[in-house]
């Protein structure tokens, strides 16, 4: 929770929110990255992540509510460092950092994919904290959508229907998998994550944000994957991965929204998915 | 005619007319006795085209007006107005929007005055808080500030809950919401005198269809739809059609795309690759499909992977 405070604390929230709403041609020509150095890193030296990792993302948002990212380590296996931790920020969204993810130690998670809200043209930057304790980064350019999409529910029934709600799948081994013995798989979870940074018009009041803040994805017990998340996941948060599977007979979620619900489900780690 | 009148006369032919007092007039054609419609183009909205991209339409009784939808600006909105104010006195009481998309309703400040009525579906004022303030944005950097800043999000005031019939004098006019399809909040005007159904982004003629809402949901009302007893629908984008006719390509790329998708998730392919290859056999059938296809997989891959 220490994170999420920090994230959406008043004063950044502030600013975030002034940089959002600022006319659009200042918002243009305004880069926002500098900033965001000192507002989630701390100011940390960035190195080049070129060799670390990889975005992939369409080079235009075609619905703006749901951008597919993947997020790829570059390390080859010889790599004595592993990747601890990978920030995802989309720096001209309301609120910026969209996502870290934690890789657990023994898992070795290769690859992530999830699907987030892009609101603006934009850069897009992965920041990976190495074992040798450096932040590595690269970037990509994302064009908004143009249309009638936009980072809202298309179907807010549907949407509170299955609110709770989680799934687990297993996929055929990844293509090196039986050289690797990686697995792949996916956790999606049903919830709207709502940003918060809309305003009733009858009401005048913004409607309060409602998302999943934390999850952890574990087998038997030991950490695979965990996200700290903010209103720049998609409705319907959905992570995809590649792992080394540890022989765990369970694999387990649990997620947290910032109303305090807490959704927990474990699945038989084989047998399910195909 | 003195020459020097003539003069006068071919300069003002030359002057543009947005710099007119009076607001040039939105073509529209009258399809039956006292329906008319304009075509938008078949095209995304533009600072050349004013947001004329959708199909629009009035409709006169004997005792007033109902405008349906006001196009992608409010500069659209008033050329519609002239159009109307052109063909007759009669006030303009009701103003109705199909749906909360930006090409149909950013018009809508053109019509507001005292006893003009603004209808929607139930779920549109929810849409225009959620979405408004993001497509008033989105449009100014592509249509530019002097377009765009004049746009007010103008919510309805008269709410469709299932279904109403509004009275122009003599001529009933069926207003219909529908559960989440082309979006959360569509609506469908049905005049049973000209037997004609404007039906929004419920159905599209030549322009792709565009998934905003549910595709499931749209595809099981396409059999309802066609059960209303019209003889011709103004579709929400692309020429006018039979009915139901009009329904059949529609129906089929729909399918298509829901086809495609549910084998790709069945083999555990990535949502990339729906966006990249979903429904590719439509691709020569429709205009626009490069610039929609790939985000209507894509949205309805999310739906569908919840089955």
């Amino acid at each position: 929770m220490r994170a999420a405070v920090r994230l959406f604390g008043a004063p950044l929230l502030g600013a975030l929110l002034l940089a959002a709403f600022a006319p659009a041609k200042a918002a243009d020509d305004y880069d926002p990255w500098p900033g965001l150095v000192q507002d989630i890193f701390n100011n940390r030296p960035m190195n080049d992540g070129a060799d670390v990792l990889a975005i992939e993302m369409p080079a235009r948002a075609e619905d703006a509510s749901l951008v597919p990212v993947t997020l790829r380590s570059k390390l080859s296996p010889a790599d004595t460092r592993r990747i601890k931790a990978i920030t995802l920020v989309i720096d001209k969204n309301p609120a910026p950092m969209a996502a870290k993810f934690t890789l657990g130690q023994d898992a070795n998670v290769t690859a992530i994919s999830t699907r987030v809200r892009v609101n603006n043209y934009t850069d897009v930057h992965a920041v990976a904290e190495l074992s040798d304790g450096q932040l590595y980064v690269t970037k990509i350019y994302v064009k908004a959508s143009g249309g009638c999409s936009a980072p809202a529910a298309k179907n807010p029934e549907e949407a509170a229907a299955h609110i709770g709600q989680m799934r687990y799948r297993q996929f055929a081994q990844a293509s090196d998998g039986a050289m690797s013995g990686a697995r792949e798989a996916q956790v999606m979870i049903g919830h709207p994550n709502n940003s918060g940074l809309q305003m009733d018009q009858l009401t005048q009041l913004y409607i309060p944000a409602f998302f999943i803040d934390e999850l952890k994805l574990s087998q038997d017990g030991s950490l695979v994957l965990a996200m700290e998340g903010g209103i720049s996941i998609s409705e319907d948060p959905n992570i995809r991965f590649t792992y080394i599977p540890n022989g765990a007979k369970h694999f387990e979620a649990e997620a947290k929204d910032t109303q305090g619900h807490v959704f927990q489900h474990e699945w038989p780690v084989d047998g399910s998915g195909t | 005619m003195t020459p020097r009148a003539l003069f006068l006369v071919l300069l003002l032919m030359l002057v543009p007319p947005c710099l007119g007092g009076q607001p040039q007039e939105l073509e529209v054609s009258e399809i039956a006795p006292g329906v008319f419609v304009h075509l938008g183009q078949i095209a995304l909205m533009t600072r050349d085209n004013e947001g004329d991209i959708a199909n629009l339409g009035f409709i006169v009784g004997n005792d007033a007006v109902a405008v349906i939808d006001t196009g992608g600006s409010v500069r659209e909105g008033r050329q519609l107005l002239a159009a109307i104010r052109s063909r007759t006195d009669k006030p303009i009481r009701y103003v109705i929007n199909t749906h909360a998309h930006p090409d149909h309703l950013f018009g809508n400040a053109a019509f507001e005055q005292a006893g003009t009525i603004f209808v929607g579906a139930r779920n549109l004022p929810r849409a225009l808080a959620t979405r408004g303030p993001h497509y008033i944005e989105a449009f100014r950097q592509i249509m530019g500030a002097e377009l765009i800043d004049e746009v007010r999000l103008v919510p309805p005031s008269l709410l469709v809950d299932e279904s109403l019939t509004l009275d122009l004098g003599g001529r009933a006019l069926v207003l219909q919401a529908w559960p989440a399809a082309h979006s959360d909040c569509d609506l469908t005007v049905y005049d049973a005198r000209s037997r004609t159904l404007f039906a929004g982004d419920l159905v599209f003629v030549s322009h792709i269809p565009v998934m905003d809402g549910s595709l499931r949901g749209w595809r099981d009302l396409l059999d309802r739809l066609a059960a209303v007893p019209a003889q011709r629908v103004v579709p929400g984008h692309g020429p006018l059609g039979a009915w139901p006719a009009a329904l059949d390509d529609e129906r089929r790329y729909l399918d298509t795309l829901a086809g495609d998708i549910r084998r790709m998730i069945a083999q555990g392919r990535p949502i990339t690759e729906a966006a990249n290859s979903a429904a590719a056999s439509e691709r020569s059938k429709w205009q626009l499909f490069d610039d929609y296809n790939a985000r209507n997989a894509t949205a309805a891959f999310s739906e569908m992977e919840w089955e």
